[in-house]
């Protein structure tokens, strides 16, 4: 029990670094393209360590199927609203960045 | 571990004023309504600090979730206005500006400003004197709980909602009703309500996750008579369930019969309203379930209200009662479906 609970501990700890990197890229990157792709490539993985170590902590496996069941959803949200911004930037014709 | 909570609520009661105001600050209307929908989320959030998950369920769907949708469809059709349209309007602002004169206008800023403070103070007042008021044993909960065992559902937020309180619930019903009437009076729905293709993407994401919102939005109605969950949570999900299918534009929502929709916005008031009148005419009081049967009623009066509840959230997004089918296929044997289809792709 308290092996996996500081294993789940640990866990989550490996996932803040994820949202924060990508809250910093939503902020930092330079148009609406690499904005998208720091947001759902950072927070996926974020949420993956996050719901690993929740479910390592959890009660029964009921709680993990849950959890697997909301990590499972927001990828499948997360990627198919990336690719509905990023069509309706394109059909906006919104250049992406480049170095100048 | 108790102090890392205590910043985090420190955070969360500082940035809800700090949003509330930058969102009624911001001249972006878009802008305004992406804090809106934060503001919504965060709320949520605080309200499952305070314990309430029920409230925090339903505040995350309808506030930030529906009415964020609400306030988007509204943009795109402000947007949408023609520009002579847009024109006209800002000409007539003008002109109704200009019978003001600027004078008044200065004199009426201090006034304003004082009667907002005036009515802020009165109301924290009032808040301090019920706070004062309450006694220390916890409110009404107590009470609940003493009764709770012939309420016929083991969850307190639900008993006080369908049985003890049931007709607060009845009218929040009914006004639900009535704003879906008023738009449908208002006006008809125009479909498709997106102009593009919704793209293979869009497509399967809907055939994938509207199938389990509904089965989520049965499990919280089901769920609702032991824990956090009920009519108006569940009612939330089949409306956003409506509100993907009504983006994505698919071909079954147009297809749903309009008599079909008029019956699912009123099963839920209808089915309410007549328990009501059953149980004053067998002689009890305004909705007092028989009590060996209580837990069954209240589940049937959910379920017809979550579904109502949804048919009015989504119709609300809609903006219009169904298109009519065309007269000349009235009379057929095929449904309106191909034929409203034109029309409304013809009405684009």
């Amino acid at each position: 029990m308290g092996l996996l609970h500081n294993l789940g501990t640990v866990c989550i700890l490996l996932g803040i670094p994820f949202f924060i990197s990508g809250t910093i890229g939503l902020l930092r990157f330079p148009d609406i393209y690499t904005r998208l792709h720091a947001l759902t490539k950072a927070d996926n993985v974020g949420l993956g360590f996050v719901v690993l170590g929740l479910s390592l902590q959890a009660d029964g496996w009921h709680t993990v199927a849950r959890l697997l069941l909301i990590w499972l959803l927001v990828l499948i949200a997360s990627s198919a609203s990336c690719h509905l911004v990023a069509r309706a930037a394109l059909r906006k014709k919104i250049e992406p960045w480049s170095r100048p | 571990m108790m102090d890392a909570m205590g910043i985090f609520d420190m955070v969360l009661a500082l940035a809800l004023p700090w949003l509330g105001w930058r969102l009624l600050a911001s001249p972006d209307l878009f802008r305004a309504m992406v804090l809106f929908i934060s503001l919504g989320l965060l709320m949520a959030l605080t309200w499952v600090r305070l314990q309430a998950p029920d409230v925090a369920l339903a505040e995350a769907a309808i506030g930030a979730g529906l009415t964020g949708a609400l306030f988007l469809s509204a943009l795109r059709r402000l947007e949408r206005l023609s520009e002579a349209e847009r024109r006209l309007a800002f000409a007539g602002k003008r002109e109704e500006e200009d019978e003001i004169p600027p004078e008044r206008h200065r004199r009426a800023k201090p006034v304003a400003y004082g009667l907002a403070l005036l009515l802020l103070a009165v109301f924290v007042l009032l808040l301090a004197w019920s706070l004062a008021q309450t006694p220390a044993g916890g409110g009404l909960g107590p009470a609940v709980g003493e009764q709770l065992g012939q309420s016929g559902v083991r969850s307190e937020v639900t008993a006080v909602l369908l049985n003890f309180r049931g007709y607060d619930t009845l009218l929040e019903v009914m006004v639900l009703f009535l704003a879906a009437l008023g738009v449908w009076s208002l006006t008809r729905v125009r479909l498709p309500l997106q102009d593009e293709e919704p793209g293979p993407v869009l497509a399967t994401l809907v055939r994938l996750l509207a199938p389990l919102m509904i089965m989520v939005a049965g499990y919280l109605v089901w769920i609702g008579g032991s824990r956090a969950g009920g009519a108006f949570q569940g009612g939330a999900v089949l409306a956003a369930a409506g509100v993907l299918l009504l983006l994505a534009n698919v071909t079954v929502v147009r297809q749903i019969p309009a008599a079909l929709l008029r019956w699912g916005l009123a099963l839920g008031p209808l089915l309410f309203l007549l328990t009501a009148v059953v149980c004053v005419a067998a002689g009890g009081n305004l909705l007092e379930y028989p009590p060996q049967r209580a837990g069954a009623w209240i589940l049937l009066i959910e379920s017809a209200s979550a579904v109502s509840i949804g048919v009015t959230l989504a119709a609300l997004y809609a903006g219009g009662r169904p298109p009519e089918p065309p007269a000349q296929d009235r009379g057929g044997e095929q449904g309106p479906g191909r034929d409203a289809d034109a029309d409304a792709g013809g009405r684009q």
